[in-house]
This record gives C-alpha cells, sequence and structure tokens, in this order.
C-alpha cells in the first residue's frame, strides 16, 4: 500500500515536470507572434547582447535568445546549431567567402526596413539581386603609436607619413635601443593568437594596391605586384622589434600586447578594437596614443588612410518561420535605430541602462551615435582630412588554408629557415589553388 | 536466477542496446552516407557520389599526414611500451617507496591532451631557442620528437599500471620453481613473465597504438600542422579538410577522410589483437 502511494506521488512529479515547461511554452506563445535566436560571434560583446536582449524582452514581450559561440569557435557553432529544431534565426558571416558557406540559408533582404537604415549599400553583401548580409560593425586598423616614447626618441606622428619616414624612425630607434630602453615594434607574434595580424590584416595593403591598379574588387588570379613592398614592412616589423626574428612562432598576441603597455616598444600593429585593453587604469589614457596608417611604400602615401572597413555580417535564417524571421527584423531594427539600442551598440563607458560599458562598435547605420574610441575618432579625422581609407580586401581571401599556409611561411621566412621565395609562392599560387577549390 | 534474468534481461539490456545505436551505430550509417555527399548542414545534403573518395586518396597532404602518422605511431609505440614495461618491473621489486612512484608516473594522465600540448611547447622551445636550434613549428623532424616525447610522457604511466596489474597476477608457484631450477632473471623474463603478461602486451599495444593514429589534440596544441602541413596528422588533416575551406563540398572530402581514417584504425587494431592474441598463454 505504501509503495504503491510513494509511487502514485512519483508518478504525479513526473507527469507535472513534463507539463510545467510545456505550460511555460503555450504562454510565450501566446503572447508573441515569434522569436529571435541570436548566434552572436563577439565573445567581448555577449554581456551586452544579453542585457540588451533582455531589455528588447521587457519592452515588447518577444524572447530573444543570445548564443555566443567560443572565439574561433564560430563556423562550428553555426554548423551544429543551424541543423536543430531551433535553429538560430540571426548570425554571422565574415564577407564574400564565409557567405559562399552559407548563402543557401541567408533570407533576401531586400526591401526589409533595416536595410533602409544602412549608410551606404557598400555595406551589404549581395549575391546576384538578392541582399543577403549586411555589415554591423565597421572597424579601423593600424600602426598604434606610443607617442610618449615616440618623443623620448626625438619625433613626432606628424614626423610620419611615408613608409620611408617610419622606416627612418624605426631604424633610427634600433639604432639608439640600448639607449632608449626600447624597441621600435613590439614582437611580430606568429603564434596562433596573432599571426593574422600578419597573414590577413598586413597582407591586405598589397592586395589592396592591386586591386586599385587593376580596378577590380576581387579576383581568382593574385599577381602579387606589390610583394616587394610587403617584405619590406614585414622585415621592417621584425628587425627592429623586442626580439629575435627566430623565436616569434612563439610569441603571442597578448605578449605583443603586454610589451607595449609596458612601454618596451612604440609601434604595435593592431585595430580599433583593441582600444578598451590599451586605455584605462594603470594603462595608457587618449593622449599618450595615436594610430598611423600602415604604409608600404605604394601609392599616394600623403593621402593614405587607416585600414577600414567590416568583416561583421548579419544574416537571417531564410529557414526560420515567417514570423521568428519578422521578429529577427524588427529586432535588428530596434537594436539600430532604438536609443537603447544604439547606444548599446555603439557608446563607451557606463552606455548600458545596467551602467556597464557599451559594445563601442561603430554601426553602419543613420541612427548611430559619435564613438568614443579614440582609433575609431581618429580614423574620421583622417577621413574628413581628405585621406582615402584603405579597404578591407582581405575578405575576398580564398579560405582560411590560404591563410595558414602564409602564416607558416612567413614564420619560416622570420626564424631564418625559409626564404621569400616561398612566401611570394603561398602568396600567389595558393592564392589560385585555393580559388580553383572554391569553384 | 535464469528465470530472473529471463524476466528482466530488458531492463540491463535495453538501456545500453538504445545507447549503443543512438549515440554509435546511428551517427556512424549517418556519416558513411554524409561521406558521399556535399553538405554544410547535415540535414540539407545533396549526393555527390564516389568524388569525395576519389579526391581524398589523391589528395598529397593527406598521403603525406598518412606515412607521418604511420611512423609516428610505430616509434612512439615502441618507445612507450618498453619504457612502459621496464618501469613496471622495476616498481614490482617490493622496494619502498614503489606505491609513490607508481602514482607519480601515473600523473600526467590525468592532464588533458591540448594542456600538455602547450606546456610542452613552451618546454621545449626554450630548450630548442637555448640551443640556437630552430623551434618546434619551424623543423619538421623536431616536431616529430616533440611529439613522441610528449606521448610517451603522457601515456607511460597508464600502461605502467596495466604492466604491473599483469605482472602482479604471474602466480609465485612459477617464479619460486625457476629460481629453483636456477634460472637467470633474463630467463625469467623471457620465458615466465613475458607469456604471462600477453593479455596485457595485447592491451597496451591495442591502447598506444589506436592512441597514436587518433592522436589529435596533442598535435594541435604543440605544432599545429606546422611547417606548411608537414607534421599534420590524420585526424588534424581531416579537421583542416572540414573547417578550412569555405564550401559544401569540403565537408563531403573531410567525411570521406574521416570514415578510411575509421576504417584504417579498425583493420589496423584488428590485426594487432589477432597477432598478440595468438601468444596469449593459459594460465
Amino acid at each position: 500500500m505504501k509503495r504503491s502511494n510513494v509511487s502514485k506521488k512519483l508518478a504525479v512529479i513526473m507527469a507535472a515536470c513534463m507539463i510545467v515547461p510545456q505550460a511555460s511554452v503555450m504562454a510565450a506563445e501566446g503572447e508573441a507572434a515569434g522569436e529571435v535566436y541570436y548566434l552572436n560571434f563577439k565573445p567581448e560583446a555577449d554581456a551586452q547582447w544579453q542585457e540588451l536582449a533582455e531589455l528588447y524582452t521587457a519592452e515588447t514581450g518577444v524572447p530573444v535568445t543570445v548564443v555566443t559561440a567560443a572565439s574561433n569557435t564560430y563556423e562550428q557553432t553555426l554548423m551544429s546549431e543551424i541543423a536543430k529544431d531551433n535553429p538560430p534565426t540571426m548570425f554571422h558571416v565574415n564577407g564574400p567567402i564565409g557567405l559562399e558557406n552559407w548563402k543557401d540559408y541567408c533570407y533576401d533582404l531586400t526591401g526589409s526596413s533595416i536595410l533602409g537604415e544602412l549608410t551606404s549599400e557598400d555595406y551589404a553583401l549581395k549575391d546576384g539581386d538578392a541582399t543577403l548580409a549586411i555589415a554591423m560593425a565597421i572597424e579601423s586598423y593600424g600602426i598604434i603609436v606610443n607617442k610618449t616614447l615616440l618623443s623620448e626618441a626625438g619625433y613626432e606622428v606628424e614626423d610620419i607619413d611615408s613608409f620611408e619616414d617610419l622606416k627612418n624612425v624605426a631604424e633610427d630607434i634600433t639604432a639608439r635601443k640600448d639607449e632608449l630602453g626600447f624597441a621600435a615594434f613590439t614582437s611580430a607574434g606568429m603564434d596562433g593568437s596573432s599571426n593574422w595580424r600578419y597573414h590577413t590584416h598586413l597582407a591586405n595593403l598589397p592586395i589592396y594596391f592591386e586591386y586599385l591598379d587593376e580596378g577590380i574588387s576581387s579576383t581568382d588570379t593574385i599577381k602579387g605586384t606589390y610583394l616587394d613592398n610587403y617584405k619590406a614592412i614585414f622585415d621592417l616589423y621584425i628587425n627592429n622589434s623586442t626580439c629575435d626574428p627566430a623565436v616569434l612562432v612563439s610569441k603571442t598576441g597578448d605578449d605583443s600586447r603586454n610589451e607595449f603597455l609596458a612601454g618596451e616598444a612604440v609601434f604595435y600593429q593592431n585595430g580599433s578594437w583593441e582600444y578598451s585593453n590599451l586605455v584605462g587604469e594603470d594603462k595608457f589614457s587618449d593622449d599618450d596614443l595615436a594610430m598611423i596608417p600602415i604604409y608600404i611604400g605604394v601609392g599616394d602615401e600623403a593621402n593614405q588612410g587607416l585600414c577600414t572597413g567590416t568583416e561583421n555580417y548579419w544574416c537571417v535564417n531564410k529557414d526560420a518561420s515567417p514570423e521568428n524571421i519578422q521578429a529577427t527584423l524588427d529586432f535588428m531594427y530596434w537594436c539600430v535605430t532604438s536609443e537603447t539600442g544604439t547606444e548599446a551598440m555603439g557608446g563607451g563607458e557606463g552606455a548600458m541602462p545596467s551602467g556597464e560599458a557599451g559594445m563601442g562598435f561603430v554601426i553602419p547605420f543613420k541612427g548611430a551615435i559619435e564613438s568614443t574610441n579614440l582609433f575609431v575618432k581618429q580614423d574620421a579625422a583622417y577621413t574628413e582630412a581628405g585621406k582615402t581609407p584603405v579597404s578591407w580586401n582581405f575578405t575576398t581571401m580564398p579560405s582560411q588554408t590560404w591563410k595558414d599556409d602564409l602564416g607558416s611561411a612567413l614564420t619560416s621566412y622570420a626564424a631564418g629557415v625559409g626564404s621569400w621565395d616561398d612566401v611570394v609562392s603561398a602568396f600567389v599560387d595558393g592564392w589560385a589553388a585555393e580559388y580553383s577549390y572554391l569553384s | 536466477m535464469e528465470k530472473t534474468i529471463k524476466k528482466f534481461w530488458p531492463i540491463f539490456v535495453v538501456p545500453t542496446l538504445a545507447a549503443f545505436l543512438v549515440g554509435f551505430l546511428w551517427p556512424f550509417l549517418q556519416g558513411l552516407y554524409l561521406s558521399f555527399c556535399k553538405f554544410i548542414t547535415i540535414d540539407k545534403a545533396d549526393w555527390n557520389g564516389l568524388k569525395n573518395y576519389i579526391f581524398a586518396l589523391t589528395e598529397t597532404n593527406f598521403q603525406h599526414s598518412f606515412w607521418f602518422t604511420a611512423l609516428f605511431t610505430i616509434v612512439s609505440t615502441i618507445c612507450i611500451n618498453i619504457a612502459a614495461f621496464a618501469i613496471a618491473l622495476a616498481l614490482t621489486r617490493n622496494f619502498k617507496g614503489t606505491n609513490t612512484f607508481r602514482s607519480i608516473f601515473f600523473m600526467p594522465n590525468l592532464i588533458g591532451g591540448i594542456v600538455l600540448g602547450y606546456i610542452w611547447n613552451i618546454l621545449l622551445n626554450c630548450v630548442l631557442s637555448l640551443l640556437g636550434k630552430p623551434l618546434l613549428s619551424l623543423y619538421a623532424p623536431y616536431g616529430f620528437i616533440g611529439l613522441v616525447i610528449l606521448m610517451c610522457w603522457q601515456q607511460i604511466g597508464y600502461m605502467m599500471i596495466i604492466y604491473i596489474a599483469g605482472l602482479q597476477s604471474i602466480p609465485n608457484d612459477y617464479l619460486e620453481a625457476a629460481s629453483i631450477d636456477g634460472a637467470s632473471n633474463w630467463k625469467v623474463l623471457w620465458k615466465i613473465k613475458i607469456p604471462n603478461v600477453m593479455p596485457s602486451i595485447t592491451i597496451c599495444l591495442f591502447l598506444s597504438l589506436t592512441n597514436g593514429f587518433k592522436l589529435f589534440d596533442q598535435n594541435l596544441a604543440l605544432t599545429g600542422g606546422d611547417p606548411n602541413h608537414q607534421t599534420e596528422m590524420l585526424a588534424l588533416n581531416i579537421y583542416e579538410t572540414f573547417y578550412g575551406r569555405s564550401g559544401a563540398a569540403w565537408k563531403g572530402y573531410g567525411q570521406a577522410k574521416a570514415v578510411l581514417f575509421c576504417i584504417l584504425v579498425i583493420a589496423i587494431s584488428l590485426i594487432q589483437l589477432r597477432a598478440t592474441r595468438s601468444k596469449e598463454v593459459q594460465q
């Protein structure tokens, strides 16, 4: 008798367990027509997106789930998430090559309200007539300068506006390294956490100038016209650095940043996203820093700006239900037009309603607020002064394999065990081979 | 007893069987199907016929990875088992502190492969840079030696425990009889100990062979396949094929390689099991 009582109670509890989640789902469905599931690409902005999602749900009743993929695992996470019964309704691609994988899953955004908010059509990715992805954050990179150290060495930022100037300053600092107590460049780390600064970002420059010459925006056979200039700047980096080129392979991104923070080097190639790591208590203030263009000795250097572009594009999942697609479009529109949304995405310290820092992005939408990021402000100032920003053509690099192979060749070259010809071959022949694989 | 088993067998069999079907057999069959397809996500796969297999079998990097992996497996299996057996012999001699030593030798096995890979990467690179030699990811032979050292360090303790268990299960009568008959230590080792620990040798060889072939974490963390894919083992090659390039075809190629890899590992382990089983003796 007793036993059957227990089992009855158990049965009731188990049944209740099954009904309760069901009931809450039904309640949620009753309130809102659709829901949003955003698979976020940027781990550094996870907390802000979670807060924004809650705020949006409180305001509209539409449930928003934000899941952030761990660093460097976005593609894998997206592949497994999108095959599930409740796939992300909103996800990222990193440019035209990234879109190649996902174009069959992207909803055509033509005619949507968010597309009308873009400041320029250039920020949308198209496949034929269909607009499949739109940029959500614009970033800049260049050479970050420690102005205090530079003036200790007897120079000012204004003294550098060509590759020749940069080379003279860097080599002079190296010549007086012992006397000054610091080097010209932070270690050009070729560890996986940092080599993208060279095989992707630095490699953008010879590609940009070649595209400019040819009047093209992508190609399946690169000539490598400016690879000698690429060699010159890479040589400058590795021969005027804090460490011996042979050990660069083991140097990480953190090493490079820490050297810069510790005042061991004047120049540090990185981007506007690095701002929050460099400025703050016990770190630098805005007055100590500047970002200058990466000069490689090509083109009109006096009018060259920072490298500015994006590899963050939003897509909407075509296979989501119509009401979820609509809910997602509404959420995106709210993010880039509402006061809360634009503050959160573009603001700095204290921009979130909870008092936390905002995401600090420059968003390419009409409602964008002015950024507090020094490097972003500098980019705007350069453009205002009539300088032409260098566009991000590295989004047309054929594959991750191409980048890795180039990185490997650069590393061997830096260490003196490989030749520059291997780098050229990885760059030019690798490009053609990888593009042939793509089709 | 028989009756109870007849009545309750589903309780014991069904959960395991279900887990096997859902967690192993179904994904395996689906993987087999996908290896003939182009796909990004598994629910939208387009048939691609034998092209994936043709690509996998003709790709030079994959062939290089196979030979590199095979060489690594042979060298590491020999090193690990000889060292583990020697330590096991030493630690079954009843001197003071054997238990402490056993624990210490076993400990490296408790650390994950990725972590070990990064730690050894720093250690070995420090040594190499002090010696003025190229670092691990710059010179493939050093990368290879580094991988062998790392694997030995991690696996010897584990295999040692298995060998110790084997050595301890040899009946003392055999050893006493041998010593009364005046057999030398060498003879005891070859005629009594080794034939009697054959089951342990079977297991240890099986484990170190398959571990060697399937090595991924340590490879990724220690050399990442550098320089220029020269230290890329099979599992890492499959991973790079899968994620290194955009486009549906590459997932199919990676999948085909994974199926070939699976068949290869199963075949090698079966051959090895058959070969060593035949040497086992009944006590």
